[in-house]
């Protein structure tokens, strides 16, 4: 084919026409593609903060039995399995003793009373949390809004290596289908269960959160477990903290634990 | 060229070989599609008449709506749907698809079933959100 000047003129001012038309078609197309508008938004009773934390006056529990309310109301509430064999256990909160929950306070001639009291320990909702790194799906990440460290179930591919970053031991895994732990006329239906082969641990009772509610063991403790938001100098954690002396689990490792203990 | 009669059997041998699963079909046994899944609404959903989103959208594209719920849910912290009529919606399986699709057997599994799909929500979610367990 023969180019010619008046060729050349002719498709440059096609090519033109077609750039021009380009804003025109966009404007149109995702308009087309999105279809009807919805929005979404967090419920109208939403309990928000930038980062959630939790003060646990262990001088309010002196038996193990005074955790029970507790440990029982969560495990309810989120359809937590029981197992009684060792190796299959969950746990979203449970007890634990002085040496195990703070192996890093190596006073000699501790207080016997803070020594012999059981500890309510659960997930410490870390402000920097290795668990978050590890996980290779995001199935686990750290929410922005509040600083909840959420799990995404439908992530999860039971690789465990959350579990081996924890050093809380926080996580739990289901060797076994966990609806064959729990009794399916007790279950609460506003929760779903998990399925074998995920990790879980506790979720802050985001689910609670979202409606108004506080988490279910801060409700049943008759005030011995504080909530509130952790970079509000107002907020009832803040006092507590400022006028009690507090530890936190580990805290030499750097992961910044939101869970503190008034001993 | 004298082996044509061979070539020519051999041929013949492989067409009916090749064509046995449609000559089933047409000379012995005439195959019929398996009937359409016939939906049942409860009575709740009829009374509701249109669900979330218009009655199409929501034949086709129920998992996408339900993927992008799952990710507000639980990445984005939102929990409220709104439509584009206004009306606001909890973004729950459990609590809001099935309190009017409270026939589980003859809504979802139905047509699951009929397309051949499997979805796996209920190794999780409980499919019963009145707690009426079976």
């Amino acid at each position: 084919m023969k180019s010619s000047r008046r060729r050349f003129i002719k498709l440059a001012g096609i090519a033109a026409l077609g750039l021009g038309a380009q804003p025109a078609i966009k404007a149109i197309a995702p308009a087309a593609q999105t279809g009807p508008q919805v929005e979404f938004s967090p419920g109208p009773n939403a309990l928000t903060a930038k980062q959630w934390a939790m003060v646990i006056d262990t001088r309010r529990f002196n038996k193990p039995e005074d955790l029970e309310p507790m440990i029982e109301v969560c495990h309810k509430t989120h359809n937590v399995p029981h197992f009684s064999d060792k190796r299959h256990v969950i746990k979203w909160i449970w007890e634990t003793h002085f040496h195990n929950a703070f192996p890093d306070i190596p006073n000699r001639f501790i207080s016997e009373a803070a020594e012999s009291r059981p500890y309510l320990v659960l997930c410490n909702h870390c402000e920097n949390p290795p668990c978050v790194r590890a996980c290779p799906t995001k199935a686990t990440f750290k929410r922005e809004n509040d600083g909840i460290v959420m799990m995404d179930m439908h992530r999860c591919i039971g690789c465990r290596f959350c579990m081996a970053a924890c050093p809380y031991g926080s996580r739990s895994f289901n060797f076994v289908d966990p609806r064959t732990g729990l009794n399916e006329k007790e279950m609460n239906p506003k929760y779903p269960t998990r399925m074998m082969g995920v990790v879980e641990k506790c979720n802050f009772c985001a689910e609670r959160l979202a409606v108004g509610q506080k988490p279910a063991c801060v409700e049943v403790s008759n005030g011995a477990i504080a909530f509130g938001d952790l970079s509000d100098p107002n907020s009832e954690v803040r006092h507590l903290l400022r006028e009690n002396f507090t530890i936190r689990r580990k805290q030499n490792l750097g992961t910044e634990p939101c869970v503190y203990y008034i001993v | 060229m004298s082996d044509k009669k061979w070539i020519i059997l051999g041929l013949l041998i492989f067409m009916v070989l090749f064509l046995s699963p449609f000559l089933y079909n047409v000379l012995i046994k005439a195959g019929k599609a398996a009937p359409m899944a016939e939906l049942v609404l409860t009575p709740k959903a009829k009374a509701a008449k249109e669900c979330v989103m218009p009655t199409p959208y929501m034949r086709t594209e129920h998992m996408q709506l339900l993927d992008e719920w799952r990710l507000k849910v639980v990445r984005g912290a939102q929990r409220d749907f709104t439509n584009a009529q206004g009306k606001t919606f909890e973004m729950s399986l459990t609590n809001t698809c099935l309190d009017c699709h409270s026939n589980k057997a003859e809504f979802c599994d139905r047509c699951h079933n009929y397309a051949s799909v499997r979805p796996y929500c209920w190794d999780c979610h409980l499919d019963n959100p009145q707690g009426e367990m079976k």
